[in-house]
Formats: C-alpha cells, structure tokens, sequence
C-alpha cells in the first residue's frame, strides 16, 4: 500500500511534526511498507469477537475525591524552558 | 565479588566483608574504564551512588538491612528518579531532571539499594538494536560490532559486563527478553499490572511492563520481590497480596510439562538458535520434563497487531512533548503551532517520529474502526491461543529472538527487518502474560542464545524455578565476555 503523499503530510500535520519534502517523501515510502506488513491482519475473520484492552479484563478504580498532590510548582517550573513570574510562556495566541 | 550473586552479595555487605560504599566504588571504577567502549550508562552521579551507599552501610551497621540494603542497581533510563537526569533516550529530555521518583524506583530506594546510574535505550523504547538511543548505540559486551539488542540494550550489557549487579528493564514488545538474549543475562518481564509504571515514561500503556535483569533466575526473584506490589498510581496495577518470589526455586521439575509452538520452530528461526533451544530442551528432558506439541495459531499476526496498537498508543502518550512544561523547544519559531512542530521535529529522532506517525494514521477520522480495533479484536485471539495451551502445559517454551546479535547497523534501514527480530516476543506482551529469557548457549558466530520462557498468568514464581533448576544444572548463565 503506497500511502499519498497528502495523507502523509496530513498525519504530519496532525501529529504536530514539522516535515520537510524529502522527509515527507522518505516517511511516505518506510511507513508504506510498514503497512504492507499491517495488512496481513486485515482479512481475519473478528466478527463477534470483543476488543480487548487489558489483559486482566478489570474496571477502572475510583477514588475518594480528596486532595492527594501537593503544590510544587516552583520544582515543575524549573524543568520548563520559558517561565516568567510563575508562568509558562508559549508564543502569543490571542491577539 | 563480581560474579556473587545477590544473595551473596547482601551476606557478605550484613557481615561487614565488604561495605556497600567500597562495593558502589569498585564499580564506578569500572563503569569508568569500561563505559567509554560500551556505552552502557547515559548519566552516572558518583556523589549521590556514594551517598546513598554510605546510608545503606548505616542501615547495615543496625539490624534494618533487607535482601537488598547496599547492592548497586542499574536503572533504565525510563524511570524518573529525583534528582537524576532522566532522558529516556531522547534529545528530548536531555536536560530532563526527574521531579519525582518512580514506583519501582521508590521501592529500591525503600529496600536501601544504590541507584549506581541510568542505563542507555532506545529512544523512548522504540527499538530492538539500541541504534535509535540519541547517546548512541550500546556495544555488545560478546562482540563490540554486535547490537545488544533493545530496548533494555545499555541494561542488559551493564549486566554481562558486570558493570552493575543488577538492572532494571522494561518490556513493550520484548526489551527486556530480546537484550537479555543478545547478552547472555537473564530477565524476566512479569505479567502485566504487577510491577507499577508510575514514573515510568510511556511508550504503548497497555503493553509496557517493567522487570529486572540479572545473571541468575534466583537474582531475578529477590529483584522482582522488591519491584513488584500494588500502587493506586497506576490506574493498571493489579491489587494483589505480596508473595515470595523465590519460594519455589528448588522445586523438582519432574512432570513439568512444557508446551512447544510449533510456530516458534518455523521458518524464519537461524540453526543454530534452533540448536542451543533444542539442547535445552533436552536438558529439562533429564531433569524430569515432558514435552507437548502446541500451536498458538494466531501468533504470526502478533507482529502486525503489535505495529498497529504500540503505535497508537505512543502517538497518544508522546502528544505531552509539546515544549511548553518540560523537554526541549525549538530555538526559533513564528507562532505556537511552528513552536510545537519544531520542538517535536527537532527533538525526536527518526524512528520514534515514524512510530507517531503510524498512530496517528491509524486513530485518525475513518481508520479507527480497520485498524484499532481490528488490532484489539485479534490481540484477544492471541489472548486465546495461550489460554488454551496452558490447558496443556505448564510453561511454554521457544526461542527468545530468531537469530543472535546481528551487527550495528546491518538492519538500521529497514524498520520492517528490524520489528521481525521480535516475533516471539511480541505476543506475549499482547496477551499480557509473563515471559523471560536465560541464556542457552551460543550461536556458530560466538554469540549469545536465550531460551523463552513463557508462564500463564502470575505464574512468575513457576517460571524462575524453572529457570533456576536449569542454570543448577548447566552453566551458560555463568560465562561471561572476554575483555571485561
């Protein structure tokens, strides 16, 4: 399966990776075989059969809706790469 | 000193014959003279090593040492330790200092282990060879143009080359199993939920499952008495009671009955993998086993399901690196968008961009359905197989990797070739069953063999016993490479 090379720059672009042309070209052509070898999943018959997503088929456990973390955000903030005042600074959205 | 096994090391540390501080010094001595060749290690930090050893001799001087108090401990750099640099292979964390401990680092730290450095992996654990790592690849301890193989790579060399005594890994889709192989250690990756994976940075969250590394099954169950326990930090972690690892190690093995897959002998296995395999098996043969043919009809599929869910699921979990919290940014960028594009473009390397965009792919709008959860759907058939073979028998047996160690870079273009190398791996994790690799000789090329062993679910303790009578009656577990 030879994906498009529009699919790939729209996965691309979903996945938030910056691409140049020969990197979209390369990814287009390793990612094709990649789904060569998915494919061989394809025509088995899983009607009837149910998802399964944890071995153990248990349920999600709740908890007592109490505090359980402390603040530590000087800690966190001074393994971030822009801060200010307290703040994590990202370009500018609104304008 | 160097080829003790646990339980002598922490007798000879409670008589005083060694203290833990001389014992984490020798082998930062050797970490030091060896590392540079083998590339084991990312981040060692002598001062905090030897400061927590002197605190271990503390507790040794009273009467508060456990198993462990002492012994120097090679973690994965997948686990967040406080304080340490923590990288998981990555440009990404580069400069990452861990804010917090892991579980399974906690519990070290709880038993009075020496955490002696974080161990090299492939980036973000996405590799079988330890050629994705951004530090460089891990050199095989056996052969230096040989992979260790991966993820665990830089851990499981840190073992053969008696760098650490012992090691933690973690297991996706054979990263603890594949490099202990590749090695010549053991490791054993337990059934999915036991070890907790708070701390322990994600790559495929249904899959991952930590372990230790070692040189003996019987090393393995005093690691595994410590890792293993429930933590209501991971919504997965399976609230069990204790138990003793080790209890059942010198259980006689007659009318053990191990189960053969026809599927791991097929097409695709090298002679002479197939060969040590094949005496071992004749060795548990002598030791009382009986063999029985079975098939897990839907392994050949695992690969595939593997590349479908794994991917998925790291393109979710690796959604977090955006630059702006923690991790590398780009230096340069016009608006958010190109900040989180760059960040990401720049600090990821090739594989791990290649494993998101996969995921990305197949849980995008119209693809969900075909590929997700066609993938869960047959991970339940494979689920299935095993259910049924341990009708049979008792543990399943098969090699751990189709062929020894190949060489740096012989696959590193071919994502496909390199994802095949974990074909009897793979389902395991996929049924979420515990699986673990000892060494059984060694191929024509000089190189190391694992020997599979795969155990019904919680059946760990069965399965070091196992082992244990094996490595009682043979020696490959206690050679080690020329040069170290």
């Amino acid at each position: 399966m030879l994906l498009a090379k529009a699919d790939v720059q729209k996965v691309a672009r979903l996945a938030r990776l910056a691409m140049n042309e020969t990197e979209i070209e390369s990814a287009r052509s390793q990612l094709s075989g990649i789904f060569d070898l998915i494919a061989e999943m394809q025509a088995v018959d899983t009607q009837g059969i149910v998802p399964m997503s944890h071995a153990q088929d248990v349920s999600q456990r709740l908890r007592e809706d109490v505090v359980t973390e402390t603040n530590q955000r000087e800690l966190f903030q001074s393994i971030a790469p822009q801060v200010e005042s307290g703040l994590y600074l990202v370009p500018q959205v609104i304008e | 000193m160097l080829n003790s096994s646990l339980q002598q090391l922490g007798s000879a540390l409670r008589a005083k014959k060694i203290s833990s501080v001389e014992l984490t010094q020798l082998y930062l001595d050797r970490i030091a003279s060896l590392n540079p060749a083998l590339n084991a290690y990312i981040t060692t930090n002598a001062s905090t090593s030897l400061a927590q050893a002197r605190a271990a001799d503390a507790l040794l001087a009273g009467s508060k040492a456990q198993p462990l108090t002492g012994i120097p401990i090679a973690q994965k750099d997948i686990f967040c330790a406080k304080g340490w640099r923590t990288t998981c292979g990555s440009k990404m964390l580069e400069n990452f200092i861990a804010p917090y401990d892991a579980h399974v680092i906690a519990q070290f730290n709880n038993a009075g282990a020496v955490n002696l450095g974080k161990t090299n992996m492939d980036e973000f654990a996405m590799g079988s060879s330890n050629e994705t790592s951004y530090f460089g690849a891990v050199k095989n301890p056996w052969d230096r143009n040989a992979v260790p193989g991966g993820s665990s790579g830089g851990a499981a060399c840190a073992v053969a080359a008696r760098l650490c005594a012992a090691a933690t890994g973690t297991d996706t889709g054979g990263s603890i199993r594949q490099p202990a192989a590749l090695c010549g250690i053991s490791g054993i990756k337990p059934t999915y939920g036991t070890v907790s994976r708070y701390g322990m940075i994600a790559f495929a969250s249904s899959l991952d499952q930590a372990g230790p590394m070692a040189r003996s099954a019987e090393d393995l169950a005093l690691l595994l008495n410590v890792m293993t326990g429930f933590d209501a930090r991971d919504s997965t972690s399976l609230p069990r009671d204790k138990e003793d690892y080790a209890r059942d190690l010198n259980k006689p093995l007659a009318g053990l009955r191990i189960g053969l897959p026809k599927e791991f002998f097929a097409e695709g296995l090298a002679q002479d993998v197939a060969g040590c395999v094949n005496a071992a098996i004749a060795e548990y043969i002598k030791l009382g086993a009986s063999i029985v043919d079975i098939s897990l009809p839907n392994s050949k599929l695992a690969v595939p399901v593997y590349y479908v869910l794994a991917p998925a699921e790291a393109s979710s979990n690796l959604s977090r690196y955006d630059g702006v919290r923690y991790g590398y940014r780009a230096p340069e960028y016009s608006d958010l968008t190109e900040m989180y594009e760059k960040s990401r473009a720049q600090g990821f390397g090739a594989e791990v961009k290649r494993r998101i965009m996969i995921g990305t792919y197949v849980l995008s709008h119209g693809y969900y359905d075909a590929y997700y959860l066609q993938a869960q759907k047959i991970r339940r058939l494979i689920a299935q197989d095993f259910d049924y073979a341990f009708k049979q028998c008792d543990v399943i047996m098969g090699p751990t990797s189709p062929s020894t160690a190949f060489n740096l870079g012989e696959k590193g273009d071919d994502p496909v070739q390199m994802y095949l190398s974990d074909i009897y791996t793979i389902a395991v994790n996929l049924a979420g069953l515990p699986g673990m690799s000892i060494p059984a000789g060694f191929g024509s090329n000089g190189r190391p063999v694992g020997l599979q062993i795969i155990g019904d679910y919680f059946a760990e303790a069965k399965m070091l016993n196992v082992a244990h009578k094996y490595q009682l009656a043979t020696d490959w577990h206690t050679r080690q490479p020329n040069g170290i």
